[in-house]
């Protein structure tokens, strides 16, 4: 992995501290653009090292019901792709975590993948995560995330193949996200024992980050999950406290997931 | 991404001799630019496994048997092709002929398709198959396969066409099949697909998605091409059998583009004989209101294929309508976005008006009651013999072959509302 990634370099500041690196999902434009950045904002103040904002998308396959609703609920509303970059830019501006975009593929390529990428770094987010597009597809990606020193995350799961993943790890710059089970976005009491299986293929593929994703919605998962990855990826939990508690609420279970006090 | 055409290893039931000009038996993942696989990793293993099955039952002569002996004595094929005349007549004295795909078993060409990755399902040892449907016709055609094999099976549906289809419902639950509304996102065939890709990442241990059409990713647009290869085939024989010569045009309608493809097959290496697809043109492809995927969409990525797509500046994709709940899809096969864009077929849109003039016309001079999907082949078909005449041709000299994919049973209902049969038997009544 490049040494001026962006979100590896937050990964290995939290490793320096001794523990993992704490990934926050939320949606852009939900519950509308101003409130994406505040809540943002709340979640580095209280602990989050990496914020992954959402595209909003019509046909988001990999997502379960709550981001479905705030997706839906963003794009009801008007918002347009374009405005995820004033919301990148409106984080960074207001604290130092690192900001990276998780989006489906089809609103880059209608943009242009180079123009996505040209003003996603004009804006100072760190890369992309992208759950619908495989390395195998990716080569304008790779080009444009290579000329604007971009990251690019790549997801790997417990179906993939020793061959897939070594391809992927190395494909991916930053971290890679392992996918913990097979299945889509939403809270779940415990996390899959697949997910340690699939953190250490992706180590024993060459993978220096690897972090966890899908079903963690609590401080034991953290705990849990960290023992044995780089960093813990949180996105329904923190919707559905977006969605019943605003920005205040974010902030109080961001705090309790990394483990500190609450910053409000 | 060079197109993988002409490879004689790549199937069909009778291979073709290897020329680097043929069109036929495209192998995928690629058609052109487009095609591919644009989808969540949880799932590619799944799409090799699949992949690896369905290369390795075409090389199977017990796979190709089996397949065979259920088309003939389940299925009921060879479908006929019949000459339209009295239609002909009508259509200013050309012949047409219809290829029967609604005497099918179920009623359309959907059939031929879920026989055959039922089979595979049965080969990678998955219980469970599930399927994404509009109208319910393939619904009906997966929940008929899976009673057939012993597979469970669960259909998605959009919440708005399981109330406007409650017959075709009860259908699929008669055949033992389990339906889900759905209620995510516009509530249309596409939200259908994207909650059947939901439900197959989580089972994908022992489930197998039987998509019911010609796109997605690798490699379902090749294999339900594979499937569908016998429509093309049989009309190919059977047109020289009956007339002696290959048509001058070969006519069908479009949504995902399954039949489509599947009697194009058969003449795509045939430079003479003219294709034409016609798409579901709604209100008019002038309003926001329609379906004509290749005449005004643009290229992108969706349910896991890059191809034309109905999409917004922003790639959010842009909801269709069409009176045809079969042809109501906002994507299109990506080896009809090749064929589109190196001329060798020709797509038009088609309104709901011209199909449902054609549906009427068909019912009247020929006693068949046509699908409404179908209908718009027949619009078509009108159309072509109209420019052909203009263009100064003998009508009776001139073949147009229409794959007429299913009958029109299921679309009575959409039938007697349009042409205002109810209120008028109201009125008689009184």
């Amino acid at each position: 992995m490049s040494p001026v990634s962006k979100s590896g370099a937050a990964i290995a500041a939290a490793r320096a501290e001794g523990r993992p690196a704490l990934i926050c999902y939320l949606p852009a434009g939900f519950p509308d653009v101003q409130g994406t950045i505040d809540a943002a904002v709340a979640m580095a103040e209280n602990g989050a090292d990496i914020i992954e904002v959402g595209i909003p998308y019509s046909d988001p396959v990999m997502d379960g019901s709550v981001i479905q609703a705030a997706t839906v609920q963003s794009l009801v509303q008007g918002f347009k792709v374009a405005q995820v970059f004033d919301i990148v830019k409106g984080i960074t501006e207001r604290c130092s975590a690192t900001v990276m975009i998780m989006t489906y593929w089809n609103p880059v390529l209608r943009m242009g993948v180079d123009e996505f990428a040209r003003r996603l770094a004009e804006a100072g987010g760190a890369g992309l995560i992208t759950p619908d597009l495989v390395p195998d597809e990716a080569a304008e990606w790779f080009e444009a995330s290579d000329k604007y020193g971009l990251d690019r995350v790549f997801l790997v799961a417990p179906s993939s193949t020793e061959a897939r993943m070594k391809a992927t790890v190395a494909a991916s710059r930053g971290f890679v996200y392992c996918v913990s089970i097979m299945g889509v976005t939403g809270a779940r009491d415990t996390v899959s024992d697949a997910a340690a299986a699939v953190v250490a293929a992706a180590h024993a593929a060459g993978a220096e980050n690897a972090c966890v994703g899908l079903g963690v919605s609590a401080r034991k998962h953290v705990e849990e999950i960290g023992a044995y990855s780089d960093g813990v990826i949180v996105g329904t939990a923190l919707v559905a406290a977006l969605r019943d508690g605003g920005v205040e609420a974010v902030g109080r279970l961001t705090a309790e997931l990394s483990g500190r006090a609450a910053k409000v | 991404m060079t197109p993988k055409t002409g490879d004689p290893d790549m199937g069909g039931n009778q291979p073709t001799p290897a020329e680097a000009s043929s069109l036929r038996h495209a192998a995928g993942p690629y058609f052109g630019d487009y095609g591919g696989r644009w989808m969540p990793e949880s799932l590619i293993a799944a799409m090799d496994e699949l992949t690896e099955t369905f290369e390795a039952a075409k090389a199977d002569p017990s796979f190709i048997a089996e397949v065979k002996e259920l088309n003939k004595n389940y299925s009921g094929r060879p479908s006929l092709l019949t000459e339209a005349k009295r239609f002909g007549a009508a259509a200013g004295g050309v012949r047409v002929f219809l290829k029967r795909e609604d005497l099918n078993h179920t009623g359309s060409h959907k059939i031929n398709n879920v026989l055959g990755q039922a089979l595979l399902a049965k080969r990678m040892g998955k219980t469970r198959i599930i399927a994404e449907t509009g109208a319910g016709q393939h619904g009906v055609a997966s929940a008929t396969a899976a009673a057939l094999m012993g597979l469970e099976c669960v259909v998605y549906m959009g919440a708005e066409d399981t109330r406007r289809q409650s017959l075709n419902v009860a259908r699929m639950q008669l055949l033992g099949a389990t339906v889900i509304p759905v209620t995510a996102g516009s509530q249309t065939l596409k939200d259908a697909i994207n909650e059947a890709l939901r439900d197959w990442v989580a089972n994908v241990g022992n489930t197998h998605y039987l998509l019911g059409t010609a796109a997605g990713g690798h490699p379902f647009p090749a294999m339900v091409r594979y499937f569908h290869e016998v429509i093309g085939e049989e009309a190919r024989e059977q047109i020289i059998a009956q007339t002696g010569r290959l048509p001058d045009a070969v006519a069908a309608c479009i949504g995902g583009g399954s039949n489509a493809i599947g009697i194009f097959h058969g003449f795509l290496d045939d430079a003479e004989v003219e294709l034409y697809g016609f798409e579901a043109g709604g209100d008019g492809v002038g309003t926001d209101r329609h379906a004509a995927t290749i005449t005004l969409g643009k290229p992108g990525v969706l349910h896991g294929a890059k191809s034309y797509l109905m999409q917004d500046d922003d790639g959010q994709t842009i909801e269709s309508h069409s009176i045809s709940a079969g042809l109501d899809y906002p994507g299109v096969g990506p080896e009809h976005a090749y064929l589109a864009d190196i001329g060798r077929v020709n797509y038009e849109p088609i309104t709901d008006t011209e199909a449902m003039d054609a549906f009427s016309l068909l019912c009247r001079t020929e006693g068949i009651i046509p699908a409404i999907e179908s209908s718009h082949a027949l619009a078509g078909v009108l159309k072509i013999a109209e420019r052909k005449i203009a263009a100064g041709v003998v009508p009776e000299e001139t073949i147009i072959v229409a794959n007429l994919s299913g009958r029109g049973d299921k679309d009575v209902g959409t039938a007697a509302e349009w042409f205002n049969l109810i209120d008028n038997a109201q009125k008689d009544a009184k």
